[in-house]
C-alpha cells in the first residue's frame, strides 16, 4: 500500500520537475531566439562602408592671418564641390546633370561637412596640403556592400540603381571603399543621414537622466522608508500612504509621463526634452521601487541593533542613521539600481515630456535637448532606411548589455554585503 | 536604605491586553534586584518602563507613576533620550554593533558628548573595559569586528558600553540565557563587582542564579507582583503559596 503510494508520489514529483523544467527551457529558448535575431540584424552596424578621397587643398581660403581655421569663412568653403569634384576625377566618363547626381548619391550627403570637421580638427595652418580622408558612402551604397539590399528586384524599386552599384563596384576594385569600423556609431548623436548617426547623443542623453533620477529618487525614498518604519504612528493615514506607495508601483508609465506634461511643462514651465524633467518623471515612476525596497531592507536589520542604540540614549534618528541605515545600505542599493535599470529601459513616459524629438547635438547640460536610448532605439526601428535598422538593433544590444551589467551589479552587491546575523 | 526607582500601580498593555498591571515596589540604591517569574508574566515589560524603552513599541501603553531619585519618569519634563543615558540596559541576546570593539564603547559617550577629545574617549573605552573585565581579554584587537567575539565576551561587551555613559541603573534582561555556564559565571561575578557603584536590576528565569546574586527578589505571576522580600526571605519561607510552588519547581 505505502510503496504504492509512494511510487505514485514520486511520479507526480517528476512529472512537475519535467514541467518545470520545460517551461524554463522554453523561456531561455525564447530568449535566445530574441537576442540572436536581433544580433543578426544589428552586427553589420559595426562596420560601416568607407571610402578614401585624397584631396589637395589651399587653406588660405579659410584661415585667418594667424594660420587658425576661421569658422566664418570654413562654414562658406564649398566643401562638397571640394569632394564631389575629387570623386569626378575617378569617373570622368560622369559627364551630364542627372548622372553626375547619381554618382553624388553614392556617396553622404554630409561627405563635405565631415571633410570640413577632418580638416578642422587637423588645424593645418597657412598653406597648400596635400591629404587622403576616408569619408562616408552613402546607406545605401553601404547596405548594398553588405549584401543587406537584395538586387534581384527591378531596377526601379531599388534605392541603388545598377549604373551606382557599377561604380561602387569599380571603388572597392580599386581599393577606394571598403568596410571599416563604424566610429560614427559611437561618437556621434542622431543623423537624417543613417552613415552619420550614433547612439553617443542617446547614452549621454539617458546618462544625464538617469543621474537625475537618482538624486531626485533616492534621498526622497530613504527618508520616506525610515519615516514609514520607524516614524510613522500606525493609524489610518499611515495605512493610506502605505497602499497608495504600493498602487504607485502599478501605475502604467505613460501616466507618469502625463503628471511630467502637465505638472512640470505646464505649471513649472521647465524646459522641453529636457533630461532634467525626463529624469524628475523618471525619478517619480522609481520612487515607490525605491520605497519597497528599502522598506524590507530596513526591517531585514534585526530590531536588536535598534534597541542598542535606543538604550544607550540615541534618539530615534540617530538609531536610524548612524547604525540601521549604514547596514542598510547594500539592500538599499540593490533595490536602487534595480530601479534605474527600469528607468534605463523607460520610453513612454519620455515621449510624453518631448524627448522623442530629433536631436543632432549631444547634449551637454540637464536643460539642452537630449532624448534617451529607448526612445532613440523606438526613432530608429521606424525609419524607412534600412542602415537605420541596423543601427536600432545593435543600438537595442547595447540597452540590453547595459541592463544585465546593472543587474548583475545588484547581485553582486546583494551578495557581497549579504550579512548573516 | 534609599529608594533609587519607586513605582506606584504600575499598569502596562500592549493595545487591549494588559501585560503587568497594580505592580508597586520600591528598589534599593546599590543592590542587585532580580525579578523572576514564569516566561510572559510581564518581567521584561516592567523592566522596560523602567527606561522607557516601553515608548518604541506602538501599541503599548502605560498608567500609574515611576519615580528615579523622587523625579516623575514619565512626566513632561523628562527626556526619555536623556533617561535611557541614566538607565542602561543589557539586553537577553548580545547586540554589539557590528563595529569594532572600540567604536561599539565609543559610540555612547560620542553621542551624549562625554568627551572631549581623543584621549578622553579613550579612557572612558579603557575604563569600562576594564571594568566589565574585559580589557585583559581584547587589548589587542580593539579594533577588531565585536561580532566575532564569543556569546559571553560579545555580552560583556554590552556591558561595557552600558556602563561608558555612566548610567546610574543597569537593567538587565535575562543576560546569561544565551550563555554558557562559565560565561555566566563570569558575568556573574561581574555584576556584583558593579553593584557598588550601580544599582542593578536583573530579569532571570533561573532561581539560582537570583538566589546567587540578587540582595532582593520580586515574584511575578501572570502581570502581577506576587511577592517581593529579601532573596534569603523568598527562597527559604516565601509567604505565598504560589512563590512556594515556583521555587520548588511546581510550575513555571
Ligand atoms: N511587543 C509586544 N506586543 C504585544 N504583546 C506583548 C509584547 N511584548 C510582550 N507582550 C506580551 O506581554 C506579556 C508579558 O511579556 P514579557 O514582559 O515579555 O514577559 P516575560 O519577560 O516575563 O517573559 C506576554 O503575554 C506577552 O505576550
Ligand atoms: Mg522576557
Amino acid at each position: 500500500m505505502i510503496r504504492k503510494s509512494i511510487q505514485s508520489r514520486r511520479a507526480r514529483e517528476t512529472r512537475l520537475k519535467i514541467y518545470g523544467i520545460t517551461s524554463i527551457c522554453f523561456a531561455l529558448i525564447m530568449l535566445a531566439t530574441l537576442l540572436i535575431s536581433i544580433g543578426l540584424n544589428g552586427y553589420s552596424a559595426l562596420q560601416q562602408a568607407y571610402f578614401k578621397l585624397d584631396i589637395s587643398v589651399n587653406t588660405e581660403k579659410f584661415v585667418d592671418d594667424s594660420g587658425a581655421p576661421d569658422n566664418n569663412k570654413m562654414n562658406l568653403f564649398n566643401w562638397d564641390g571640394l569632394v564631389q569634384s575629387a570623386l569626378r576625377e575617378f569617373f570622368p566618363e560622369v559627364k551630364d546633370r542627372d548622372e553626375k547626381k547619381e554618382l553624388f548619391a553614392i556617396i553622404s550627403a554630409n561627405a563635405g561637412y565631415d571633410l570640413k570637421e577632418i580638416i578642422k580638427k587637423k588645424a593645418l595652418g597657412s598653406g597648400s596640403h596635400t591629404l587622403s580622408v576616408w569619408l562616408h558612402l552613402s546607406d545605401d551604397a553601404d547596405q548594398y556592400l553588405k549584401g543587406r539590399l537584395s538586387i534581384d528586384i527591378p531596377e526601379e524599386d531599388r534605392r541603388i540603381n545598377n549604373k551606382q552599384i557599377a561604380w561602387v563596384n569599380s571603388l572597392v576594385e580599386r581599393d577606394i571603399a571598403k568596410l571599416k569600423f563604424n566610429k560614427t556609431f559611437f561618437t556621434s548623436a542622431d543623423s537624417r543621414e543613417p552613415e552619420s548617426a550614433g547612439i553617443l547623443g542617446s547614452v549621454i542623453g539617458s546618462a544625464l537622466t538617469l543621474f537625475v533620477t537618482i538624486m531626485f529618487a533616492l534621498p526622497l525614498a530613504v527618508m520616506a522608508a525610515i519615516y514609514l518604519e520607524y516614524f510613522a504612528k500606525p493609524g489610518k493615514i499611515t495605512d493610506f500612504i502605505e497602499v497608495n506607495v504600493n498602487n504607485l508601483a502599478a501605475v502604467p508609465s505613460i501616466v507618469f509621463g502625463l503628471l511630467g506634461l502637465s505638472v512640470f511643462l505646464s505649471t513649472f514651465g521647465l524646459p522641453r526634452s529636457a533630461p532634467l524633467v525626463g529624469g524628475l518623471v523618471l525619478g517619480l515612476m522609481t520612487l515607490p521601487t525605491i520605497i519597497i525596497a528599502s522598506r524590507a531592507s530596513i526591517r531585514s536589520i534585526p530590531p536588536s541593533i535598534r534597541e542598542a542604540a535606543l538604550g544607550l540614549g540615541a534618539s530615534k534618528m540617530q538609531a536610524a542613521l548612524h547604525h540601521v541605515l549604514p547596514l542598510a545600505t547594500p539592500g538599499i542599493l540593490t533595490g536602487t539600481i534595480i530601479g534605474m535599470a527600469q528607468a534605463l529601459g523607460e520610453t513612454a513616459p519620455l515621449l510624453m515630456i518631448g524627448m522623442v524629438a530629433f536631436i543632432i547635438d549631444i547634449p551637454t547640460t540637464f536643460t539642452s535637448s537630449a532624448t534617451a536610448m529607448p526612445v532613440q532605439i523606438y526613432m530608429w526601428s521606424d525609419s524607412a532606411e534600412r542602415a537605420f535598422y541596423e543601427r536600432s538593433s545593435l543600438a537595442i544590444l547595447f540597452l540590453v548589455a547595459f541592463l544585465i551589467s546593472m543587474n548583475l551589479l545588484a547581485v553582486v552587491l546583494r551578495k557581497k554585503f549579504e550579512k548573516k546575523w | 536604605m534609599t529608594s533609587k526607582f519607586r513605582t506606584k500601580k504600575v499598569e502596562v498593555s500592549y493595545g487591549d491586553k494588559k501585560a503587568i498591571r497594580d505592580i508597586s515596589l520600591d528598589i534599593e540604591k546599590n543592590i542587585i534586584t532580580a525579578l523572576i517569574g514564569p516566561s510572559g508574566c510581564g518581567k521584561s515589560t516592567f523592566l522596560r518602563c523602567l527606561n522607557r524603552m516601553n515608548d518604541v513599541i506602538e501599541n503599548c501603553s502605560i498608567k500609574g507613576s515611576i519615580h528615579l531619585d523622587e523625579q516623575d519618569i514619565y512626566g513632561p519634563d523628562i527626556d526619555p533620550v536623556e533617561l535611557r543615558a541614566r538607565v542602561g540596559m543589557v539586553f537577553q541576546k548580545a547586540n554589539p554593533f557590528p563595529k569594532s570593539i572600540f567604536d561599539n564603547i565609543a559610540y555612547g559617550p560620542r553621542i551624549h558628548g562625554l568627551a572631549s577629545n581623543d584621549s578622553e574617549l579613550k579612557d572612558i573605552v579603557h575604563n569600562s573595559l576594564e571594568k566589565a573585565g574585559l580589557m585583559d581579554e581584547v587589548k589587542d584587537r580593539l579594533n577588531d569586528q565585536a561580532t566575532g567575539l564569543s556569546g559571553g565576551q560579545q555580552q560583556r561587551i554590552c556591558i561595557a558600553r552600558a556602563i561608558a555613559v555612566s548610567p546610574e541603573v543597569i537593567l538587565m534582561d535575562e543576560p546569561c540565557s544565551a550563555l554558557d555556564p562559565i560565561a555566566t559565571a563570569k558575568i556573574e561575578e561581574l555584576m556584583s563587582e558593579l553593584c557598588e557603584s550601580y544599582t542593578i536590576i536583573i530579569v532571570t528565569h533561573s532561581m539560582q542564579q537570583a538566589a546567587r546574586v540578587s540582595k532582593k527578589t520580586a515574584f511575578f505571576h501572570l502581570g502581577d507582583l506576587i511577592e517581593y522580600n529579601d532573596t534569603d526571605k523568598i527562597f527559604t519561607q516565601p509567604e505565598n503559596q504560589k512563590t512556594q510552588d515556583y521555587i520548588t519547581g511546581r510550575f513555571g
